[in-house]
C-alpha cells in the first residue's frame, strides 16, 4: 500500500475547484508605476513585530533599512521607495485592525534606483551568520502565511534535514505567481535553491509542482545543471497540494506527525517566492521590498501579474489594472480558499499577499444554507481527516470545550469543508469561530 | 476628493463552491427513481399513479402542516417531503386502499421527521417509519399482493384501491405470491429473467432489478450516493446466500435470486443510503451496509417474514451514531503509523 500511494504523488481527501488560472497564467510579470503613498506595517508577518529605527520626516532611500527584528520570530523592514517618512503611527491593517506602521511618501524626482549591495560571498558565511542575514533580509513566506523564513533555517541539534522542498504547487485557484516565477526566473529559483540546500545541508532538492502547469515544471528541467542534486516532481492537480504537510505527504509519502513541523520528518519547505528572493538577496543584494501579485478575478478589467513595491494601496494597484468593474463586491487578498477579505481599498499590499482578487455579485451570492444532512462530503474531503460536520454542529451550540478532544487545533483552516457542503453551510467559518473563542477568551477568575 | 469606492462585503473564504446543493441531491434521486416509476405505471397502471400520488400527498401535507409558518415554501421546495412520499408509495402493494397510502405518507413525516426536528435531525429514514406503521396496522392489506400486468389493461383499477376509510377490506379476488414468499411458503423459485425485468408480482417499485439498478448507477456517476453502503450490502447478501447455498442448495436461495427479489435493490440503493440516517464515516458505511446485509438474510432465511428489507435498515438506522461513534477517522499524524 505505501508504495502504491507513492505511485499516486498525492495526499488523501482534498477537492477540485476549477482552477480559473487562464485569465493571467500566460500574462508576463509587469511592473507597477512608483506611487505616491506608501505604508508598511510592522508586523507583516507572523510574530513579534518589527521596531522601527527611522523618525518621521527622515528621508529614505529604497531598500534602506527602516526597522529591525523585534525578536528571533520577527524580520527586518525595508523601504520600498525613495522618499521621506511622513509618519510613524496607527494604521488599518488587511484584517480591519490598527496596527503600527512606518508611512513613507515617494520622492517624485528620486530614480528610484536600488542601492544594491554587493553580492554577499554566501558560501563562507556561517549557519549563524546566514541565518541572520536572511533575517535582516526580511525574507518571510511567500506563499500566504508569511512565516519568518530563517526561523525554519534554524534547526534544533539532532535534527538532519535531509531534503529541501520547493512548493510550487500553487493549488489556490486563480493564483499564478509561482507559476509566472518558475517560468520567467528559473534560473534565480535553482540558484536560490542550491544556496538553500548547502546551507542545510541537505542531499537533494525537490521541487513539486502541480500538473496542470507543464510549461513550467519543463522550464525548470530545461534549467537543471548537470550534476546538480534537483528533481522536478510533478504532482496531482487537487486543493490543498500545496500545504506544506499534504506536500511532504505527496512527495515523500511521509506524515508529519500532529503537533510536529516538517523538520522532523528531515523536510525543509519553502515557497517558490522565498527561494527567489533569497537567491535576490544574496546574488544580488536586493532585500524584499517587492513581490509579485496576481490580480484577477471577474470583477477586475485587466487581470495581470504584476511585481508590486510592498506597502502600495490596494488602490494604485486596482487602478493600474483598469479599475474596478461596476458589481464589484468583495475584494480578497490572496487566495479564493484561504485569503482575507477587505474593508477598505486603502489597505497595503504585504509580504504575504499572493494576489488580490475582485469578486462581483455573482460570486458572492449567498447560497441558501439547508440543515446537515450528514452526507459525509466534509469528511471525505477534509486532507486532516477530521469530522468537519461534527465539528459545525458544536460550533454551532457553541461547545467549543467539546471541539478540542475531536483535534480541532489540528485544522489548518484550508476550507474544503465548505466547499464540499451541499448545504451551503459555513463549515470552516464556524470552526475558525471556535478556535478563536478557545485561544482568546479570558478564563473566568477562580 | 475621493472618488466613491464600492461597498464591499467581507464574505470569508472559501467564497468557491461546488455545484451540488442539498434541494439538487434529493431531485438527483427523483429522477434516479423515474425508471422504476415508470415502470410501475407499466406493469400495475392506474393503481400506480394513485397509490404513489396519495403517498406523495400524505407526506407534502404533513411537511407542509407541520413546517413554520416563515419557512413553510422553503421546506417543501427542498423536495425531501416529495422524495419520501414516492419512495414509500413504490414499497406498497398496488392494491393498497389510497386511504392508507394516505396515512402511511402523512405518519412517515410526521413521526419520522417533523418530530425529530425536521431535515437532517431524524434517527430513522421516514419512508421505511411509514411502511412499518402501515404494516404494523393493516398487516392484511399490507401483505395482499396482486399480480402483475393486471387483467384489465392500464385504465383498470384494482378494487382494494377504492375501499373507504376504516371499512373492512376487501380482498381481492385475484391475488399472488410474491417471489420471496413463494420460495418461504411454497419452495417455489421464479425465474431470475422475471425478476429482473420485473414480471412478478410485488411492491410497486421492487419488480425490476434492473430499472433500479440503473438509477442507482446514475446515482454514483452524480456522486449523490455513498457507494460503499449498497456495495456492502449486495455483496453480504451474495456472500451470506452463497454459503448456505454450501449447506443445502436446494432450500435456500441462490446468490442472484436473493439480489434480485423482494425490496432488497430498492432498500440497498435508494432507502440505506439515506445519508441522513446512515453513518457519516466512509468505514462506518462498510459496517452499516454489511449489518444491513446480514440482518435481511437472517431474516428472510430463519425469520418468520419473507422480507426483511425494511426491519435490517430500519434497525441499522438506530445503530447508526453508535457506529458513528466508534469509526472516527483518524487524523493527519495522529495514526498509530506515524507515532
Amino acid at each position: 500500500m505505501k508504495a502504491l500511494g507513492f505511485l499516486r504523488r498525492s495526499f488523501e481527501h482534498g477537492v477540485h475547484p476549477a482552477h480559473h488560472k487562464q485569465q493571467t497564467a500566460d500574462l508576463p510579470i509587469q511592473r507597477v508605476p512608483f506611487g505616491k503613498n506608501y505604508i508598511m506595517p510592522l508586523g507583516q508577518h507572523i510574530g513579534v513585530p518589527a521596531k522601527a529605527i527611522v523618525a518621521a520626516g527622515e528621508r529614505v532611500k529604497r531598500g534602506q533599512l527602516i526597522a529591525e527584528p523585534g525578536g528571533f520570530v520577527s524580520t527586518g523592514l525595508h523601504s520600498p521607495v525613495s522618499g521621506t517618512v511622513t509618519e510613524i503611527g496607527d494604521f488599518r491593517g488587511v484584517d480591519g485592525r490598527f496596527a503600527p506602521a512606518i508611512a513613507i511618501e515617494a520622492d517624485p524626482f528620486a530614480t528610484q534606483q536600488v542601492d544594491a549591495g554587493a553580492a554577499l560571498d554566501w558560501q563562507s558565511l556561517s549557519l549563524e551568520d546566514f541565518i541572520a542575514a536572511v533575517q535582516m533580509a526580511g525574507i518571510v513566506g511567500m506563499g500566504g502565511a508569511a512565516f519568518p523564513a530563517h526561523v525554519k533555517l534554524s534547526v534544533p541539534d539532532g535534527v538532519k534535514i535531509r531534503h529541501l522542498l520547493i512548493n510550487g504547487a500553487e493549488c489556490e485557484p486563480y493564483l499564478t505567481t509561482d507559476h509566472r516565477l518558475m517560468l520567467e526566473r528559473p534560473e534565480a529559483l535553482l540558484e536560490g535553491a542550491e544556496i538553500m540546500r548547502q546551507k542545510l545541508g541537505a542531499e537533494e532538492t525537490v521541487i513539486g509542482v502541480e500538473m496542470n502547469k507543464p510549461d513550467a515544471i519543463e522550464t525548470l528541467r530545461k534549467h537543471i545543471q548537470p550534476g546538480q542534486p534537483v528533481r522536478v516532481v510533478p504532482l496531482k492537480v487537487k486543493y490543498p497540494q500545496g500545504a506544506e504537510k499534504m506536500m511532504i505527504k505527496s512527495v515523500f509519502d511521509k506524515e508529519v506527525p500532529a503537533g510536529q513541523l516538517p523538520r522532523d520528518v528531515g523536510v525543509n519547505v519553502n515557497n517558490v517566492g522565498t527561494i527567489v528572493a533569497i537567491a535576490d538577496y544574496f546574488l544580488r543584494g536586493m532585500p524584499l521590498i517587492e513581490r509579485v501579485v496576481t490580480v484577477a478575478g471577474p470583477g477586475v478589467t485587466y487581470p495581470a501579474n504584476l511585481i508590486v513595491p510592498l506597502g502600495t494601496p490596494v488602490r494604485d494597484v486596482v487602478k493600474f489594472c483598469g479599475g474596478l468593474k461596476p458589481g464589484t463586491r468583495e475584494i480578497i487578498m490572496g487566495g479564493p480558499m484561504m485569503g482575507r477579505p477587505i474593508a477598505s481599498l486603502d489597505v497595503p499590499i504585504l509580504k504575504g499577499c499572493s494576489g488580490v482578487l475582485v469578486f462581483t455579485e455573482e460570486e458572492t451570492a449567498r447560497r441558501k444554507e439547508y440543515p446537515c444532512i450528514s452526507c459525509g462530503r466534509c469528511l471525505e474531503a477534509c486532507p486532516y481527516f477530521l469530522n468537519p460536520s461534527r465539528l459545525a454542529r458544536l460550533s454551532k451550540a457553541r461547545m467549543f470545550d467539546e471541539m478540542k478532544a475531536l483535534n480541532v487545533f489540528d485544522c489548518v483552516e484550508c476550507g474544503c469543508c465548505t466547499f464540499a457542503c451541499p448545504s451551503s453551510i459555513p463549515i470552516v467559518q464556524l470552526i475558525r469561530t471556535a478556535k478563536d473563542d478557545l485561544t482568546h477568551r479570558k478564563e473566568p477568575d477562580a | 476628493m475621493k472618488k466613491r469606492d464600492p461597498d464591499l462585503l467581507l464574505l470569508h473564504a472559501p467564497l468557491l463552491r461546488q455545484g451540488m446543493t442539498t434541494p439538487n441531491a434529493m431531485r438527483d434521486v427523483l429522477y434516479a427513481l423515474a425508471p422504476a416509476t415508470v415502470a410501475s405505471l407499466w406493469f400495475f397502471g392506474l393503481s400506480a399513479i394513485l397509490v404513489l400520488g396519495t403517498c406523495i400527498a400524505g407526506a407534502v401535507l404533513a411537511e407542509w402542516l407541520f413546517a413554520d409558518r416563515e419557512t413553510r415554501g422553503v421546506s417543501l421546495l427542498d423536495a425531501s417531503g416529495i422524495l419520501t412520499g414516492l419512495l414509500l408509495g413504490l414499497t406498497l402493494p398496488p392494491g393498497l386502499p389510497l386511504w392508507m397510502a394516505f396515512l402511511g405518507g402523512f405518519v412517515g413525516i410526521a413521526l419520522g421527521k417533523v418530530i425529530w426536528g425536521g431535515l437532517g435531525h431524524n434517527l430513522f429514514n421516514p419512508a421505511l417509519l411509514g411502511r412499518a406503521f402501515l404494516l404494523a396496522t393493516f398487516p392484511i392489506a399490507m401483505t395482499t399482493w396482486v399480480p402483475a400486468t393486471g387483467d384489465g389493461g392500464f385504465f383498470s383499477i384494482y378494487s382494494g384501491n377504492l375501499a373507504l376509510p376504516f371499512m373492512q377490506v376487501q380482498i381481492d379476488g385475484m391475488t399472488a405470491a410474491t417471489p420471496l414468499g413463494m420460495l418461504k411458503f411454497e419452495q417455489e423459485v421464479t425465474p431470475l429473467a422475471n425478476l429482473m425485468f420485473g414480471k412478478t408480482s410485488g411492491s410497486l417499485g421492487e419488480t425490476s432489478g434492473l430499472l433500479l439498478l440503473l438509477g442507482g448507477v446514475y446515482l454514483w456517476l452524480r456522486r449523490d450516493l455513498d457507494w460503499r453502503i449498497p456495495v456492502s450490502i449486495l455483496l453480504t447478501v451474495v456472500v451470506f446466500s452463497a454459503c448456505l447455498g454450501l449447506f443445502d442448495a436446494a432450500r435456500f436461495p441462490t446468490p442472484l435470486f436473493s439480489v434480485f427479489s423482494g425490496g432488497l435493490l430498492l432498500g440497498a440503493i435508494y432507502m440505506a443510503t439515506d445519508p441522513v440516517t446512515s453513518p457519516v464515516t466512509p468505514r462506518g458505511a462498510w459496517i452499516f451496509g454489511i449489518g444491513v446485509g446480514v440482518l435481511v438474510m437472517l431474516i428472510r432465511v430463519f425469520g418468520g417474514l419473507p422480507e426483511g428489507v425494511m426491519y435490517a435498515i430500519l434497525l441499522m438506522n438506530a445503530a447508526t451514531p453508535l457506529i458513528n461513534r466508534y469509526t472516527q477517522p483518524t487524523v493527519f499524524g495522529r495514526g498509530a503509523e506515524s507515532k
